[in-house]
């Protein structure tokens, strides 16, 4: 009977876990974004509609104005659509929460706590015992290999330190959904390229789903499952590529240089009825 | 990234002082009797001051009693200001409501000097040590408040948004990301204060108190012993500086992690 009652449970977890993996964990319905500006109304999104499976690796791409940014902070919860619906897990997103974790390109760090503390924030915030932050924050500083600074202060860190700190934060807080806001784009080409290989391994290693702004097309390819091409004015999706090439990617092999051009090309047509 | 290491008085911060004394024995020292007293009589005066030379008039010994009365009065008066400059600073700061009750009547009010205060002090609160205190705390409590209202307010909003990101309540913002934000400008603004406490000192005791740096400077006066004044405007002076040393030692250590201190 208790075997039973064990194995009925079992299966329902199952049952769950494969809805889980079909349910988009973020669905973006119809949404659009107005802004009231001197010159009139901005329109910054109009009609966006996507869906993200658990796990998946998105990147966002498109020139300036296109409104990526505006959608990541909508996902966020920074921003609330004029119309449309953006869902997590089903449930509709009104402000910013820690399962969905933001990286921003100038850090965001708090200057006045050490590495330690700033990747203890959340989980302390969220009243978290003592102890179970301090084991939490020490595997993620291990897990970013900054050990030797856990207790400098942000001011005495590179920029590619900082960026590290500031992913361990949201991954030490839990966040499912890890929303980065062209967080590489202050780095010199060499931290670049390290951060984005050590982010690839961290998202291999926890399944986390990325959703990923940038405006360089390399990196775009080089990173995601899928790259969702934006163009402004108004900001909508115009494209969406699936990347099907394994993982590590070579940024110099013929298949990737044929999505890149593939990529410019939408790029550029988003673009040719800007005019 | 290199910190700034944090500037040393060293022999550079003795050249101008050094100028100034031999100017001042240049032109005094031919006449010892003349209106101003060579450094080297104020030098004596000072020895007979803290007790020292014997002179067995009025004055002598009476330093330490009278700067501990004033460095009474000025942390007195500085503590107050801080108590109600920080909370009134962060009221204004961060509530439109109680920043469109007072800002104004503050500001109309800041003006008015220290020295146009202190007859309606000696009305309000009396003649003595209360008016004194009172009136350095008036001196010291617009730096305190304007930095305060200025730190509260330069919050970076990034700050914010990650600090709701990662789970912090409305409520809980003000403590967590507000107030360690705000922590320069509140410190540059005690800093000012404790500064300007010592400046109102003398107007301060000119409130009929027998004991005090400002009541030995005025007593002084009186009696035109002038190496006396000056006596005790060099004490003032010291005191105000190893004062500010201290505040600053203490800020060094507060604010460690700001790039603009530490």
């Amino acid at each position: 009977m208790a075997e039973l009652l064990v194995e009925r449970a079992r299966s329902r977890t199952l049952a769950a876990t494969a809805r889980e993996a079909d349910e988009p964990i973020l669905r973006i319905l119809d949404a659009h974004k107005r802004f009231a500006a001197p010159g009139g109304e901005i329109e910054a999104l109009r009609a966006v509609n996507l869906s993200v499976r658990h796990g998946e690796f998105i990147c966002l791409i498109g020139a300036s104005g296109c409104g990526k940014s505006t959608l990541l902070r909508m996902v966020g919860g920074f921003e609330v659509p004029t119309s449309g619906l953006v869902l997590m897990n089903g449930e509709p997103v009104m402000r910013p929460g820690p399962d969905r974790g933001m990286v921003f390109q100038d850090y965001g760090l708090f200057p006045w706590l050490s590495v330690r503390r700033n990747i203890g924030f959340g989980p302390a915030a969220r009243g978290i015992p003592k102890p179970q932050v301090e084991a939490i924050v020490d595997r993620f500083i291990a897990m970013i290999g900054l050990a030797r600074f856990a207790d400098a202060y942000p001011h005495q860190l590179s920029g590619g330190m900082k960026q590290r700190v500031a992913i361990a934060r949201v991954l030490a807080n839990d966040a499912a959904v890890i929303l980065m806001d062209e967080p590489f784009g202050a780095l010199d080409a060499m931290t670049r390229e390290r951060l984005q290989s050590e982010l690839l391994s961290l998202w291999e290693a926890t399944g986390l789903t990325v959703l990923f702004v940038t405006h360089a097309i390399e990196e775009a390819i080089l990173l995601a499952d899928r790259v969702v091409v934006m163009s402004p004015r108004p900001g909508r999706i115009t494209a969406d590529v699936p990347i099907r090439l394994p993982r590590p990617r070579d940024v110099m092999s013929a298949t990737f240089n044929e999505l890149r051009r593939e990529v410019a090309a939408l790029l550029q047509d988003s673009l040719a009825g800007d005019h | 990234m290199k910190r700034r290491s944090p500037s040393r008085p060293g022999g550079l911060a003795l050249v101008v002082p050094a100028l100034l004394l031999a100017a001042w024995w240049t032109v005094t020292r031919n006449d010892p009797r003349g209106l101003i007293p060579p450094p080297d009589q104020v030098l004596r005066e000072l020895g007979d001051l803290v007790g020292l030379a014997g002179d067995n008039d009025e004055f002598s010994g009476s330093l330490w009693l009278n700067l501990a009365t004033s460095a009474l009065r000025v942390y007195g008066g500085f503590l107050l200001s801080a108590c109600l400059g920080l909370s009134l600073g962060m009221l204004i700061g961060r509530l439109k409501l109680v920043q469109g009750l007072l800002d104004s009547t503050l500001q109309m009010l800041r003006p008015i000097p220290v020295t146009a205060w202190q007859p309606l002090f000696l009305i309000l609160f009396g003649l003595g040590s209360r008016s004194a205190t009172l009136l350095v705390a008036l001196g010291c409590f617009y730096p305190i408040l304007v930095n305060t209202i200025f730190g509260v307010r330069s919050v970076e909003p990034r700050l914010i948004e990650a600090a709701t990101m990662l789970g912090v309540s409305r409520t809980a913002l003000f403590p967590k990301v507000v107030l360690p934000s705000a922590l320069p400008g509140v410190f540059t603004g005690l800093r000012l204060g404790l500064g300007f406490a010592w400046v109102v000192i003398v107007v301060g005791e000119l409130s009929g108190v027998r004991i005090g740096l400002g009541a030995m400077i005025e007593n002084a006066r009186e009696v035109s012993r002038t190496d006396v004044v000056i006596a005790g405007m060099i004490v003032i002076g010291l005191a105000g500086f190893l004062s500010d040393q201290m505040i600053r030692a203490l800020g060094r250590w507060l604010l460690r992690w700001s790039p603009q201190h530490g």
